[in-house]
């Protein structure tokens, strides 16, 4: 097995106490002294610090304008990255020949280039399938000297503000570069647990010194991967890997808000990118299983490879489940066959051998709180 | 108080043993958020998996760690599975098991046993 790598702040999280897992090859903290239930809920009452910087942040840099990027983007995405204006950001897919997702992202108009924050795990891959697939005159520049911090939480702005009184004038998917001592810091106002917050690409040699000014204030706590799950799961969001990858369309995965207008049929760039045919096709009439959220009726936590069925037809299965706790309850997300979808239908999933009871409920599971 | 390989610890009290997890199994664990307990008058064998406990983590099993029956389960524990980290030694026990041969207590470590197992 390969030396796992670690991210500027490995000696921080190890005198925070840290327990630490390898995590898409890296040693990455799971949990603090907290635990994963407190921290979860510090975040959703406070504000939680994530250190992030495992995750591939790289530069696509044109010869000429910034259109010249995003066109080349477009290639490989089903979004509009085109009319992504300056300053702001979107969530974006890269699918593959056969209409499945190679991984999903980021994408910020950063004025003269596109800056784009990709899976710690699918990076590599990403890199290479941007440089072959972008061409010439747009240059994949992989950003590896910067550590990804994310500070998330009802608290993130005034906490973040005392040290950058700008990012307070951000909105959600906003993105700006600020200067904070000397440091360049790059800040969007974004997440993955559907509180307000920021994260912030900030230079490897101030990554340590920015984290534990943030750790210094009282309403900051460090919150590990363990959390991070359990609030991405109460967002309705999508863990690569688990509730996609390259068996599951966007369209199947429910993520057709991520594809615009333009893209689609009839759209002044419709197609275009990998996968095209199937997901314009599935765009229009559905697809035959759809990613929804599961509300286990009991208490047991119905977690991932879950089977589901109606009756005794085998409808689909959980990709991703546990104890959501802002919600004191369990909750899953899966793909269940199209006809079983509708909010409110009842499925029973199989645990330990047992049937147990679930309703399929709409996505998220708790509403994000934004600054819009 | 007798203690197993597997992170439980055992109350002797006459022919019946109080079985619980250890604080350092609970601490492994993480915050715990669903037991499911057998029933009472259940026949059970030594190794067989029969309380399920859940953490924010991992689904884990624990086992029956003699022959016997089980006579009595805590049923606070199902409504606040949070007990296990509160207090896994006391208010959290898990079952009573009316024990079949009580030489297979014999192998069980003591505190002092168990406290060296895991370091």
């Amino acid at each position: 097995m390969p030396e796992l790598k670690r991210t500027p702040l490995y000696d921080l999280h190890t005198s925070l106490g840290a327990k630490i897992v390898p995590f898409a090859g890296y040693d990455m903290p799971v949990q603090y002294g907290l635990g994963v239930l407190k921290e979860h809920l510090w975040t959703r009452q406070h504000a939680g610090l994530f250190d992030v910087s495992h995750m591939g942040q790289a530069r696509l840099v044109p010869e000429g304008s910034v259109s010249d990027a995003a066109l080349a983007l477009e290639t490989l995405v089903p979004v509009d990255v085109l009319g992504l204006k300056e300053g702001r950001q979107r969530y974006a897919l890269f699918t593959d020949d056969e209409g499945g997702i190679l991984d999903d992202l980021m994408v910020a108009n950063r004025g003269d280039h596109l800056f784009v924050v990709v899976n710690a795990a699918c990076k590599d891959d990403d890199i290479a399938h941007m440089q072959a697939g972008l061409g010439g005159p747009v240059s994949v520049e992989p950003v590896t000297d910067r550590g990804l911090l994310a500070l998330q939480g009802p608290e993130a702005e005034a906490a973040l503000a005392r040290l950058v009184p700008g990012v307070a004038g951000l909105r959600f998917m906003d993105v700006a570069t600020f200067d904070w001592e000397g440091a360049e810091l790059w800040v969007s106002r974004s997440g993955y647990t559907g509180e307000d917050g920021f994260e912030i690409s900030v230079p490897e040699g101030r990554t340590v010194g920015l984290a534990e000014a943030l750790l210094a204030m009282d309403e900051v706590e460090a919150i590990g991967l363990g959390a991070r799950d359990s609030l991405r799961l109460e967002a309705g969001m999508c863990l690569y890997g688990h509730d996609i990858d390259r068996t599951t369309s966007p369209v199947e995965a429910a993520l057709e808000w991520a594809i615009q207008k333009v893209r689609r049929r009839g759209g002044d760039r419709a197609g275009g990118f990998p996968g095209a045919d199937r997901i314009l096709e599935e765009l229009e009439t559905g697809a035959a299983r759809r990613r929804v959220g599961l509300l286990p009726d009991g208490r047991a936590p119905m977690r991932e490879g879950t089977e589901l069925f109606v009756g005794d037809t085998r409808i689909g299965s959980v990709t991703s489940g546990g104890f959501a706790p802002s919600l004191e309850r369990p909750v899953s997300m899966g793909y269940v066959s199209t006809d079983h979808a509708a909010t409110g239908t009842g499925v029973e999933a199989e645990v330990r051998g047992k049937r147990l009871p679930a309703t399929v409920a709409d996505l998220p599971f708790r509403p994000s709180t934004y600054k819009r | 108080m007798k203690y197993t390989e597997d992170h439980e610890w055992l109350r002797v009290d006459g022919d019946v043993v109080v079985v619980g997890i250890t604080e350092h199994a609970a601490e492994q664990l993480g915050d715990v958020v669903f037991i499911e307990l057998p029933e009472t008058e259940t026949q059970v064998a030594k190794g067989d998996d029969i309380v399920v406990i859940e953490s924010v983590k991992a689904a884990s099993d624990i086992a029956a760690p003699v022959d016997g029956e089980i006579v009595e389960v805590n049923v606070d524990l199902a409504d606040n599975p949070g007990l296990v980290n509160e207090d896994p030694l006391g208010a959290a026990w898990f079952f009573k098991m009316k024990v079949t041969d009580m030489e297979q207590l014999d192998t069980f470590m003591s505190e002092d046993e168990y406290k060296d197992m895991i370091g």
